[in-house]
């Protein structure tokens, strides 16, 4: 495999930088107390159940593994056609279709122990109940890391979009969530509301220990032969390239509204735009459509990450988080 | 399977729209099986965002150079133009550089039984299908039933001839073999012999109608699928199709790049598709 360099990141050096420059930069970042190798790992949904993809990626080179979102029981998701390509991106309304929670543990996980990478479970509830209930069932678990809480899918009617639209929905489900399990808990936002600060800021009242944002943006598109909406969902969500400057400023505005970590989506295929989300803010950052279409996009990434480190001479790339200069 | 970053080697147009591309691939003959497919990145960047899946048509090596190296190896698809990712293909030329990443899926695994092997394809659903031709014509009878729009779209016939396969045409328009479609001919056929083992690939109206009739001579059927994807390694849920037995509270829903693209007839729930 070749080794792929960053565009335009690769050769220039900053001559005025502080760390030594060419040395080897530390990628690691802590997030509620999770320790982390380096800050890129896939997003939930994108990357299977990890397995998927270890035939084509080193699964120990990344930060962590984000399986797809799982719920109580098993979920059949949405009709086809699910997906749609779009300018600079793609439309998904796969409707959280996942094997269960049960299954998960029984036949998934197994797989993920044996793997040396902090495993972040992604999980969602058709009701307030549910959410507590799978919350519940993954708080003891051997091998799961973290949690990840999605309150925001934009495809189905329950499970998502309905607590993370509104404040205080979001603060009760993150509330339940949070008397359930004492692991990390990672809440992922969506972008299709007015003001994701403010949910942000619920969640962290609520005990979340960080947030991820953002979810696809909603978004369709029209066969104008057939005059007929190009998914069966006849909405889905938008994810690829097209959403990066979006995310970008909606991690940026939540990382200076809450004191918890964020963790950037949105678009990130290349080691620059990892890096735009650090600079805004994020504390690390997650991979998804990209993987689909490079499974190496991640590995590609973190050298991209510790090549401008050593060229800029940057000791740790924590120095990154946050370092937005502005007027 | 591999994410080659490799070179087209030749792009020829076999008729109006339908392309036959050969590629750099040193060492995918050994590894890909009948009915597999890759997933095509026609050029890095954002536009079009995703792979194309298509089936492997054939793989082989090209003649020796004198340059005491060892002959090259390549795999070949057959592809229509339909959209942006193959109009980007189609003006591909040898030496540019294009990612293949394959062999995916699960391809034809047809009982050791001795029976002939009939195939039945319909417009460029004979591509995933020449391989297995190919590999079984030495070992039993092997029979192409090609059906296409028009004399211009039946593709590949001397291929299969010349690895000894028979091949019987039906074209909707008359202008070449039979005028009509290819079930009828695969039901003659069945009516003379029953004894046989049918795989098929092509519009989902050929795969329905082609089950419908092996099942009433009970002829064991494989069929290969085609989908929209994403991904090609079953992490997207895309491309999923309804297994049989499925419900909304016990789903089995199964993936076509993953699960697939090759299903036993009896495997795949037929009343999805009016």
């Amino acid at each position: 495999m070749k080794k792929k360099e960053a565009p335009g990141l690769g050769s220039e050096r900053n001559p005025s930088a502080a760390g030594k420059i060419g040395a080897a930069p530390d990628l690691s970042v802590t997030i509620a107390g999770l320790k982390f190798r380096n800050p890129v790992m896939p997003a939930s949904g994108t990357f299977g159940y990890g397995e998927e993809y270890a035939p084509l990626i080193d699964l120990e080179q990344i930060g962590a593994i984000v399986t797809k979102g799982l719920s109580l029981r098993p979920k059949a998701g949405n009709p086809t056609p699910r997906i749609a390509e779009t300018v600079g991106g793609m439309l998904n309304a796969v409707g959280l279709q996942n094997v269960g929670v049960d299954a998960f543990i029984q036949e998934k996980l197994p797989f993920l122990c044996r793997i040396r990478t902090p495993v972040i479970v992604n999980f969602f509830g058709n009701t307030l109940e549910e959410y507590g209930e799978v919350a519940g069932r993954l708080a003891d678990l051997e091998g799961v890391a973290a949690v990840e809480c999605n309150i925001s899918c934009p495809n189905v009617k329950q499970g998502g979009i309905v607590f993370g639209t509104d404040p205080r929905a979001a603060h009760s489900v993150v509330s339940l969530v949070r008397r359930r399990i004492t692991k990390p808990l990672i809440v992922k936002l969506t972008p299709n509301i007015t003001d994701i600060t403010l949910i942000a800021q619920a969640v962290e009242e609520a005990g979340a220990d960080a947030v991820s944002c953002i979810n696809t943006l909603t978004g369709m598109a029209i066969d104008v032969f057939n005059r007929r909406p190009r998914l069966a969902n006849i909405t889905g969500g938008l994810s690829g390239p097209a959403i990066m400057p979006v995310a970008l400023r909606m991690v940026y505005q939540v990382a200076r509204q809450v004191r918890i970590p964020v963790i950037g989506i949105g678009g990130i295929a290349k080691a620059e735009d990892a890096l735009q989300f650090l600079i805004a803010g994020a504390s690390a950052v997650q991979v998804g459509s990209a993987n689909f279409v490079d499974p190496q996009a991640m590995v590609s990434i973190v050298a991209g990450l510790d090549e401008f480190c050593r060229n800029q001479g940057i000791n740790a790339v924590t120095e990154l988080i946050g370092s937005l200069k502005t007027g | 399977m591999k994410d080659l970053h490799t070179k087209v080697i030749s792009n020829q147009e076999l008729a109006p729209g339908f392309f036959r591309m050969r590629v750099l691939a040193p060492g995918f003959g050994a590894q890909v099986r009948p009915g597999q497919f890759v997933m095509v990145r026609v050029r890095e960047g954002a536009t079009p965002f995703l792979r194309r899946p298509f089936g492997v048509f054939r793989t082989g090596f090209l003649p020796p150079e004198c340059d005491g190296l060892p002959p090259k190896e390549y795999l070949e698809i057959l592809y229509k133009v339909v959209g942006q990712g193959t109009a980007l293909m189609a003006a591909l030329h040898g030496g540019d550089p294009l990612q293949v990443l394959g062999p995916l899926g699960a391809g034809f695994d047809l009982p050791a039984d001795g029976k002939e092997l009939i195939l039945v394809a319909g417009g460029i659903g004979v591509a995933p299908l020449f391989l297995l031709g190919q590999t079984l014509a030495p070992h039993r009878p092997v029979r192409l039933l090609l059906g296409a729009r028009c004399r211009d779209e039946v593709l590949a016939v001397t291929e299969f001839e010349r690895a000894g396969i028979e091949t019987y045409v039906a074209t909707d328009d008359g202008s070449l073999g039979e005028k009509g479609l290819v079930t009828q001919v695969l039901e003659t056929c069945l009516k003379g012999s029953p004894s046989a083992v049918v795989a098929a690939c092509g519009p989902i109206s050929m795969l329905k109608e082609t089950n419908r009739i092996c099942s009433s001579y009970g002829v064991f059927l494989q069929v290969s699928l085609e989908a929209l994807m994403g991904c090609g390694v079953g992490a997207c849920l895309g491309c999923v199709v309804k297994g049989r037995g499925h419900t909304e509270l016990a789903p089995r829903q199964l993936t076509v790049c993953e699960d697939g693209p090759v299903f036993r007839s009896d495997d795949i729930d037929w009343s999805q598709w009016p």
